[in-house]
């Protein structure tokens, strides 16, 4: 009886379309439906992309670490794949996080970048920690004790990730905008239903590309696996 | 800081959103990139095959049950 494997790729089209109407449905509200914000004016558009890329990325990271607790805990490198993956895409929204909000910070502060901003410089700390996870993985030649240590890696800064934000909750910054959770900052209702639907779509937009390259990279696995028995079929050695 | 105006403050949206959108751009030409390494890789294997079946075609056929028997 052959078993039957579940394709990574399933879904994948429908996930994709599903990420194009949430995010043009909600960058759509932005520009057509959602008042100007009184304070900050039409720059306050930003904070649509910015944040909600800012809540993935951050998500993202934890994700990658959950992963990397898997893999430590059932040897499967399947879990590596899964974290290496969501710390790649990570990084990627990470870049895009640092330049839109510093490109927010030069419209409502005046400065690209302010250094005594506990929010910014703990996502830049977050940032430059990570950016470390490649060079380290790739420093490491046998496969096993490179997803071995990229998963302990993985599980260390995940964990620090939620730790150093509430960090910051607690050290009460005024000078960065404070979008969440505060109530005399509280959103209308229209601001508030933009926002939820740009961070859906920004979830499923992570979700489509990191089961994307999950594909992708399977994919090429699984040639290389039939290339490897075809050149010992011809050869006649064992693969 | 008094909100900026319209044509100031649009510089800036659009070029938040420019930013984000060629991160899309660059992460989907990789992907195409290494869609195209899938593609040379199948080209590979569909040479390896075509040559083994020609090669199994010009192969004496193997002796049957019926055939050792005689």
């Amino acid at each position: 009886m052959t078993e039957t494997r579940k394709a990574p790729g399933r879904g994948l089209k429908r996930l994709a379309i599903l990420t194009a109407l949430t995010l043009g449905t909600a960058y759509g509200l932005v520009f057509f439906w959602t008042p100007n914000e009184a304070d900050q004016g039409f720059v306050q558009k930003i904070f649509y992309l910015h944040v909600p890329m800012a809540i993935v990325t951050l998500g993202g990271f934890i994700l990658g670490g959950i992963f990397g607790f898997l893999q430590l805990r059932s040897g499967d490198r399947k879990w590596d794949l899964r974290s290496y993956v969501a710390i790649h895409l990570s990084l990627m929204l990470a870049v895009g996080t640092l330049i839109t909000g510093s490109i927010w910070a030069r419209a409502s502060w005046g400065h690209w970048w302010v250094w005594d901003e506990p929010v910014l410089v703990s996502f830049l700390i977050v940032f430059l920690l990570y950016a470390c996870y490649q060079p380290l993985r790739f420093s490491i030649e046998d496969p096993d004790k490179q997803a071995r240590y990229a998963s302990v890696f993985a599980v260390v800064a995940g964990a620090f990730v939620p730790l150093n934000f509430a960090a910051v909750r607690l050290a009460q910054a005024y000078t960065h905008p404070r979008v969440l959770g505060g109530a005399q900052n509280s959103m209308p209702g229209s601001m508030q239903l933009t926002f939820l639907l740009a961070i859906i779509g920004m979830t499923l937009l992570y979700i489509t590309l990191w089961k994307f390259e999950i594909t992708s990279k399977t994919t090429r696995m699984q040639l290389a696996s039939i290339k490897r028995r075809l050149d010992s079929d011809a050869t006649g050695s064992p693969a | 800081m008094p909100a900026l105006p319209l044509d100031t403050a649009g510089r800036y949206v659009a070029a938040a959103y420019l930013v984000f959108m060629l991160i899309l751009i660059i992460y989907v030409a990789i992907m195409a990139s290494r869609l195209t390494r899938i593609q040379k890789d199948i080209t590979v294997i569909d040479e390896m095959l075509k040559t083994r079946d020609e090669h199994a075609a010009k192969a004496p056929p193997l002796p049957t049950e019926a055939s050792a028997q005689q």
